[in-house]
């Protein structure tokens, strides 16, 4: 069935209009654009003599969008702390991409990326035939309004990341990272325009369960955080890693070339989503801006993924791409970029009819994919998707004039009507850079006082019943994790198959024992303090879960994701500054490159009255490969009579912590990353593991070692008796509290089997460590404090059930 | 020895089609084809070509209208007559998981009657209300003629992963010629820790990478009368997992073996050490009997 668009194309008076007007312009268009933007375009038509069409402005509104220039990242800061400014010319070239600059010169031979932040999707090495494709995206602003939609299309936009990245990778896992306000947030609260939480969460989940399941991809890993200022911007974080043959990871389209769209059809839902990501949400925006969120059909992009890795395999295309921000007019543009493309609109094949011409270019519509087709080659694909009922359409091809001309149906003369006719040059270069201010002043919480607070006991069963630690088994287990059958470590490990993993594991060819292992670090408390630290802490957790389950940091390569409030906020842009520059040191110090990555910004929320600004947050996500996946460890404790070990030092570093947290406090000593240290506990851990030194491993993250003890109890089923005096720590680390919910980084609590605590010793030696307890065969978590007595003597059952009880729904 | 030929039944929404071709060429079948329904439906292909027809696990069209019933529809109104001299050549039939719905939509199963048409029970939504994946303790049926479970281990361990796997039969008189005829061939039973405290009571606890192959002893579930949620994770009636038709030939389940296939599939190999993996069991029964037959 084919529908007849609208053929209505409207001009916007730019070359006459005032300064008011064009601001006037772009606000109710929902362009995005400033002032400064409005007048560059303006000059560029007024050279032209005329004014720009509707389908040019909104072509260069999306292409010139935060969501996809990335301007704050690549613009001017003045970074002032202090007395000192710091003029940064390109934030992200002088900190993310240098770190991978840097260590892969550094590594030399060794370097093991193989495309990093050119395509839509990082690249590192795999094995002799495949190599690794890795991807986070972002879909916040649409899982506001619509959490099932946003989420639902998150991952299925995520997917095609990686499946139009070099000429086609094949999905093999997701990861899924929420943050939302807590679930009892209070009804009578909440500002107008908002959806509770709790609805939020149930409907992000459900969205990315139906989408994920439905497509055959196993989601093995996640993590969700809570906090209050998440309550007008729930941040949606959804990964996609695949894998692609060795040889299919070049792309390019030659003049000649046709341009096809293959997949779901052209409708009305997702128009404006790049800008409208780009621009913060009001109470308004669930009545104005609902139609830019797409919506989604997996079954669709389950038979265009499909028929694609057989297209690629008989190399059918020469590129692909996915239509994700902006629809035709970035997936067309950007992959016409070095030649020109001219695209016949009418071709389009629509959902339903009436769509004007801007409309069809910028559509945001799900499950489509654009490629560049050699002329000789179109019948061959044309058969094969007709063969398994997927729609290919030509509509257009790819020129050599470096001009992006699009046209739509012949007129009554019979000669096509030109719509937009723009140069790539200025589409893609023209947009004006911004220099903003970033002023750092360091904040100044007040530590909580030592007096009153609850004891070691109730401390612990209370952080094990907090949003953020509790069991997750409830969203985990609607996920099917298993699906594609190369599963080695699950998200649930343990004698129930319930207790929290570290990082999962999964076996992509399903002859090898070769692994990928993924893990993700984030938390945006130690932000509050300082967001240097809470970026190295991120990368930090990030590399230890990969080192608990066998991992090794050299192998290991990472993503980061931003998302931030309001750019234009000199507070915002300076944590930002801080944030980049710790990726920088953090990542070079562990010789961990970032291979791609993503930015979203203005995730604020007004309603005329307040403001809600989310913290800052970075989510780090490391992928990891694996030489030999039955060397993997799992974090449930295995038997009793095994020895406990508490690897790395533990600091005074409560500030921000889940503990400081619980007593209503921020703090002030974050955690901070000494690298050096961690690297080379890191890479003696590793060690061990590979010599099957260790039974069982777990990191101390949120909750410390309290936590990460408790958790490997009751999900191995055993008791534990531990000793804070063997714990290896700093002088001033000198409460029992302290000990027990500091969470320093570069940490780790290890079961040794009975008999190899010499060997673990010897292989640990020059590294921090201390023999802190033992597995017992009694059902009870016990922990000796600095001054001698027993101050926690704990059921295991009371702490499991602390921990599944809240989100068991 | 002869050639054991496989179809995996590829459709749109179909998506483990990838790991069951693999646990097929693991149980050393000769030759296994994922192919697209719609080469048989247009004539390119012949079901006649295989001695095994399979149709995996997944989302046939969305499971739009419930779970397998737009494949089952296609499947009954254009390729009936190949599917009945299929089954009537003798050769076997597996449907695992959306695949299971379908044979259940069909009516080849339970089909209590030689060539009934019938559908007998359904596959509907987990009383739950949501999808689940987890591992489940199966009870195989010694009693059962069913082919793809002969000589299994009493006690089987594979995951489950869907949103609608409730079985439903058609009446009690369909389930009072279910136990007869050996048609349940695999029922959902308690895990070996049921109703025990938090311990990890009767699991010889092995740290990974010093077990001897196969020494820990989990996997003894015990078969009871009543088989609660989530152990039983959909409601079935008689908590039934696995259906077979008279002949035993016919076959499908709720559950996945295809995903254990390897060892460090179960989900406790680095507490309980490397095993066998008990899904293999099914692929290999069905290779075997092609074998014998021809």
């Amino acid at each position: 069935m084919t529908f007849e668009a609208d053929d209505t194309v409207e001009t916007f008076a730019l070359l006459k209009a005032t300064d008011d007007e064009m601001t006037q312009l772009s606000r109710d268009g929902m362009l995005a654009l400033n002032l400064e933007e409005m007048r560059s375009i303006r000059r560029h038509f007024s050279a032209l003599g005329r004014d720009p069409t509707d389908v040019e402005m909104e072509t260069l509104a999306q292409t010139w969008s935060e969501h996809c220039k990335h301007k704050v990242f690549n613009g001017v800061i003045d970074y002032v702390s202090g007395r000192n400014t710091e003029r940064i010319d390109n934030l992200f070239a002088r900190t993310i991409r240098k770190a991978t600059e840097d260590i892969r010169r550094a590594k030399g031979q060794n370097d093991h990326c193989v495309s990093v932040f050119v395509d839509n999707a990082g690249i590192i090495e795999f094995d002799d035939d495949y190599h690794l494709v890795f991807k986070v995206e972002t879909h916040n602003h649409p899982s506001a309004l619509d959490p099932y939609g946003g989420a639902n299309t998150g991952i299925g936009g995520v997917i095609r990341d990686p499946l139009g990245t070099g000429l086609g990778g094949k999905p093999i896992f997701n990861t899924d990272v929420f943050c939302f306000a807590p679930p009892d947030f209070p009804y009578g609260k909440l500002p107008e325009g908002v959806l509770h939480p709790k609805r939020v969460f149930k409907g992000v989940v459900a969205g990315v369960r139906d989408y994920g399941n439905r497509m055959g991809i196993p989601t093995v890993n996640g993590a969700i955080m809570f906090d209050e200022r998440y309550l007008g911007n729930p941040l949606v974080y959804c990964g996609t890693a695949a894998i692609i043959p060795v040889d299919r990871c070049e792309k390019s389209a030659e003049p000649g070339d046709l341009v096809v769209t293959i997949g779901g059809r052209t409708g009305r839902d997702g128009i404006h989503g790049a800008t409208f990501s780009s621009i913060e949400l009001t109470d308004a925006s669930e009545s104005t801006a609902t139609q830019a969120v797409q919506i989604g059909n997996p079954i669709e992009e389950k038979k265009v993924l499909d028929v694609l890795m057989q297209a690629r395999d008989r190399g059918l295309y020469r590129n692909i791409t996915d239509c994700g921000a902006g629809g035709f007019s970035s997936a067309i543009g950007e992959m016409g970029q070095d030649t020109g493309a001219e695209v016949h609109l009418e071709k389009a094949p629509l959902k339903y009819g009436g769509l004007k011409p801007w409309e069809i270019f910028l559509s945001e519509s799900q499950e489509r994919m654009i490629l560049a087709v050699p002329p000789d080659q179109i019948d061959a694909l044309r058969e094969l998707c007709a063969s398994e009922d997927v729609e290919a359409s030509v509509i257009g091809e790819f020129t050599g004039d470096r001009r992006l001309r699009v046209t739509h149906r012949p007129d009554a003369a019979g000669s096509r009507i030109t719509v937009a006719d723009l140069d790539m040059e200025f589409l893609h270069q023209g947009v004006p850079r911004i220099v903003r201010t970033a002023r750092w002043d360091p904040p100044d919480h007040p530590e909580p006082p030592t007096a009153g607070r609850p004891g070691a006991a109730q401390s612990l069963v209370r952080l094990l019943s907090s949003w953020n630690v509790a069991s997750k088994e409830w969203v985990v287990r609607q996920y099917d994790h298993e699906v594609q059958g190369g599963s080695v470590l699950k998200p649930l490990q343990g004698a129930r198959n319930d207790g929290p993993g570290d990082a999962a594991i999964v076996r992509p060819v399903l002859s090898s024992d070769r692994g990928v292992i993924v893990a993700n670090g984030i938390n945006p408390s130690y932000g509050d303090i300082d967001p240097y630290w809470m970026a190295a802490s991120a990368i930090d957790e990030a590399l230890r879960q990969v080192t608990c389950v066998g991992g090794r940091i050299d192998r290991t390569a990472l993503l980061d994701n931003f998302c931030w409030g309001n750019p234009d906020k000199p507070d915002r842009l300076a944590a930002l500054v801080r944030a980049a520059k710790a990726c920088y040191d953090v990542a070079v110090a562990y010789g961990t490159p970032f291979i791609s990555g993503k930015d979203s910004f203005y995730n604020e929320f007004s309603d005329g009255e307040r403001t809600i600004a989310i913290p800052p947050t970075l989510l780090i996500s490391a992928i990891c490969v694996m030489d030999d996946v039955r060397k993997a460890v799992s974090m449930d404790v295995k038997a009793p009579g095994n020895s406990i070990y508490l690897v790395g030092r533990t600091r005074d570093e409560l500030g921000g912590s889940r503990y400081y947290g619980m007593l209503g406090f921020v703090g002030r000593n974050v955690p901070t990353v000494d690298a050096a240290a961690g690297s080379g506990t890191m890479n003696r851990l590793h060690e061990a593991i590979a010599q099957g030194l260790v039974a069982a491993c777990h990191d101390c993250s949120e909750g410390g070692i309290a936590v990460a003890a408790a958790e490997m109890a009751f999900a191995g089923g055993f008791g534990m008796a531990l000793d804070l005096d063997a714990v290896p720590r700093d002088p001033d680390a000198d409460r029992d509290d302290t000990v027990l919910f500091s969470e320093s980084n570069s940490r780790f609590v290890v079961e040794v089997p009975r008999g190899r605590e010499d060997d673990f010793e010897a292989s640990m030696q020059g590294i921090p460590f201390g023999r802190a307890g033992t597995v017992t065969g009694e059902e009870r978590f016990l922990v000796r404090g600095l001054g001698g007595d027993e101050i926690v003597s704990t059921e295991l059952s009371t702490l499991k059930e602390a921990w599944q009880r809240p989100l068991r729904w | 020895m002869s050639k054991t030929s496989v179809l995996i039944l590829r459709a749109a929404g179909i998506n483990c089609d990838e790991e069951t071709a693999h646990a097929f060429r693991l149980a050393g079948a000769d030759r296994v084809d994922p192919i697209h329904i719609n080469a048989f439906i247009q004539g390119r292909r012949r079901l006649s070509e295989y001695d095994v027809l399979v149709l995996s696990g997944g989302f046939s069209y969305g499971d739009d209208l419930s779970g397998g019933k737009v494949l089952a529809n296609e499947m009954q109104s254009k390729l009936m007559e190949d599917v009945e001299t299929f089954i009537g050549d003798g050769k076997l039939i597996l449907g695992i998981c959306n695949g299971f719905q379908v044979l259940v939509k069909m009516g080849l199963l339970p089909r209590t009657e030689p060539g009934g048409r019938r559908q007998e029970a359904t596959v509907f939504y987990n009383d739950s209300g949501k999808f689940e994946c987890r591992w489940v303790y199966l009870r195989r049926n010694p009693d059962s003629p069913c082919v793809f479970t002969r000589d299994m281990p009493e006690t089987i361990y594979i995951p489950v992963a869907n949103g609608e796997g409730k079985v439903m039969l058609a009446s009690e008189e369909v389930r009072t010629r279910l136990g007869p005829g050996g048609h349940i061939a695999l029922q959902y039973i308690n895990p070996p820790w049921a109703g025990a405290g938090v311990a990890a009571r009767e699991i010889t606890a092995v740290p990974a990478g010093m077990a001897a192959e196969g020494t820990a002893g989990a996997d003894d579930g015990e078969a009871t009368g009543e088989t609660p949620y989530p152990w039983s994770p959909n409601g079935s009636v008689d908590a039934i997992a696995g259906i077979c038709d008279a002949t035993g030939r016919i076959f499908g389940l709720m559950p996945h073996p295809e995903r254990y296939t390897h060892p460090t599939h179960h989900p406790r190999w680095t507490r309980e050490g490397c095993r066998e993996p008990d899904g293999l069991h099914i692929f290999r029964n069905a290779v075997n009997h092609v074998r014998g037959a021809q």
